[in-house]
């Protein structure tokens, strides 16, 4: 079983233009610095991304839309971005906004091989346009669909060479889901350790979702909003 | 005078009770968590996936991997928990949260909420507010009454496109606390030095005044 790779750029070496990709992190926490930089070396553009935010101007998926690599974003919030606001205004990108919740269970769903589910979020809102909609309880549902991607590439803490994955911190965020969702999942690890070295009661993602591992470099783990209390 | 955004955060901190899990919102809801009385414990919930949320760190502790909803650098308290996206809303959806507090641009006397886009000009996403409020058990609306040009924010319908239906049972403003209850908004504390008759000239919907209204306890 070969599942590691030398670096971001043999990772994702057979990504074409106009292919489907999911993209972990919140913001810039937990994103895949190292195969964001591989993609725009290499050029690939008319892509669809689905992650939860689109980076900043010059940060994360920030740097595929300044490269105009990016055809669609499939999101929960895209403030933030200047490029993006711009591009989207002008037409030249397609945005499809999703509650969040609904988002990550979307992607959740495809790990689980659910096709479709129903939940209450945005019910009565322009989000319920064209959907199923049923009633449960008493409650009003909208049917949403699982998402698919021809590959999801996340970042981990650490990772073995069989692919399992441990997160740090709130960095588990869209990477879990999208993980366990991708046709092919890329992972990019701040460690990559032999099999044994992880405790199997604490590996958050199993190997079995995963195809490439490599260890990254560089991290530059740039932080969005610095708040910080006085020292007490 | 009418409250300041701190005046009401402290008001909407009295409303937590002991052992709720709370989600709090970017903006006035976030300042809540300065105001919890000491003899309650209460656990706050970041949806990106934390629950046992603590407050800003030290120049020192700030930590890249450790952020709220906001995408603020936080801390976790002793307890606390991570856990990826999924489960997050899981925990929503679930209604195991007890209480949302959010900001909002429009509150309808029938409960609607609208804060997510204004057409025409950026829209930045709904973020989780739409999960948030369709599932929360309890949603209490932090907000200024009037918008920049003075208009009333608590309208007999919304005008902007909704972010959820039939959901807020409560608004704390600047000018006082209402119920949303069988389609009006009850007006139930006036902020201090704020008169019934400015709070009738400020809400658009539906407003019910029973008896004499307290103002609000400092």
């Amino acid at each position: 079983m070969k599942k590691v790779v030398k670096d971001a750029d043999e990772a994702i070496s057979d990504i074409q233009s106009g292919s489907t990709l999911m993209l972990g992190g919140f913001g810039l926490c937990g994103i895949p610095e190292n195969c964001i930089d591989a993609l725009i070396k290499k050029g690939v553009n008319e892509l669809t991304c689905i992650s939860n935010n689109a980076g900043v101007d010059d940060f994360g998926i920030g740097l595929m839309l300044k490269t105009r690599q990016v055809k669609k974003m499939i999101s929960s919030y895209v403030g933030e971005n200047a490029e993006f606001e711009r591009q989207l205004l002008s037409g030249e990108l397609e945005v499809d906004l999703i509650p969040q919740g609904t988002l990550a269970t979307r992607i959740a769903m495809r790990g689980m091989g659910i096709p479709a589910f129903f939940t209450p979020a945005g019910y009565g809102t322009e989000i319920a346009e064209g959907k199923e909609i049923k009633e449960f309880d008493g409650k009003m549902h909208l049917m949403e669909m699982a998402l698919q991607a021809d590959f999801a590439i996340v970042k981990a803490w650490k990772g073995d060479t069989l692919g399992n994955l441990v997160f740090r911190k709130t960095t588990r965020n869209f990477s879990v889901p999208m993980a366990k969702a991708g046709d092919i999942t890329i992972a990019e690890v701040e460690e990559l350790v032999q099999p044994g070295a992880l405790d199997p009661d604490e590996i958050h993602v199993p190997g079995i979702y995963i195809h490439r591992i490599f260890q990254g470099e560089g991290y530059e783990k740039r932080i969005e909003r610095k708040t910080v209390s006085l020292p007490k | 005078m009418a409250l300041d955004k701190y005046g009401i955060a402290k008001r909407i901190a009295k409303e937590l009770k002991d052992g709720y899990y709370v989600n709090l919102g970017i903006g006035i809801p976030t300042l809540v968590a300065n105001y919890i009385p000491e003899e309650i414990e209460v656990i706050f919930q970041s949806e990106n996936g934390m629950l046992g949320m603590g407050p800003y760190p030290t120049e020192n502790e700030m930590d890249a991997d450790l952020i709220n909803a906001g995408k603020e650098t936080v801390t976790v308290l002793p307890g606390g928990v991570f856990f990826d996206s999924a489960e997050s809303f899981g925990m929503i959806r679930a209604g195991k949260v007890d209480l949302t507090i959010l900001g909002a641009m429009e509150v309808a006397e029938n409960g609607d909420i609208a804060n997510w886009k204004i057409p025409g000009k950026m829209v930045k996403g709904m973020g989780g507010a739409m999960d948030l409020v369709a599932s929360a058990k309890n949603i209490i609306v932090a907000m200024q009454h009037t918008n920049p040009k003075g208009e009333s924010k608590l309208l007999p319908a919304c005008t902007l496109p909704l972010t959820g239906v039939g959901c807020v049972k409560k608004v704390v403003s600047d000018l006082g606390v209402f119920d949303i209850k069988d389609g009006a908004f009850v007006l139930l504390e006036r902020a201090p030095g704020v008169s019934v008759e400015e709070i009738i000239a400020k809400t658009a919907g539906k407003l019910i005044i029973n008896g004499e209204i307290p103002e609000m306890e400092a």
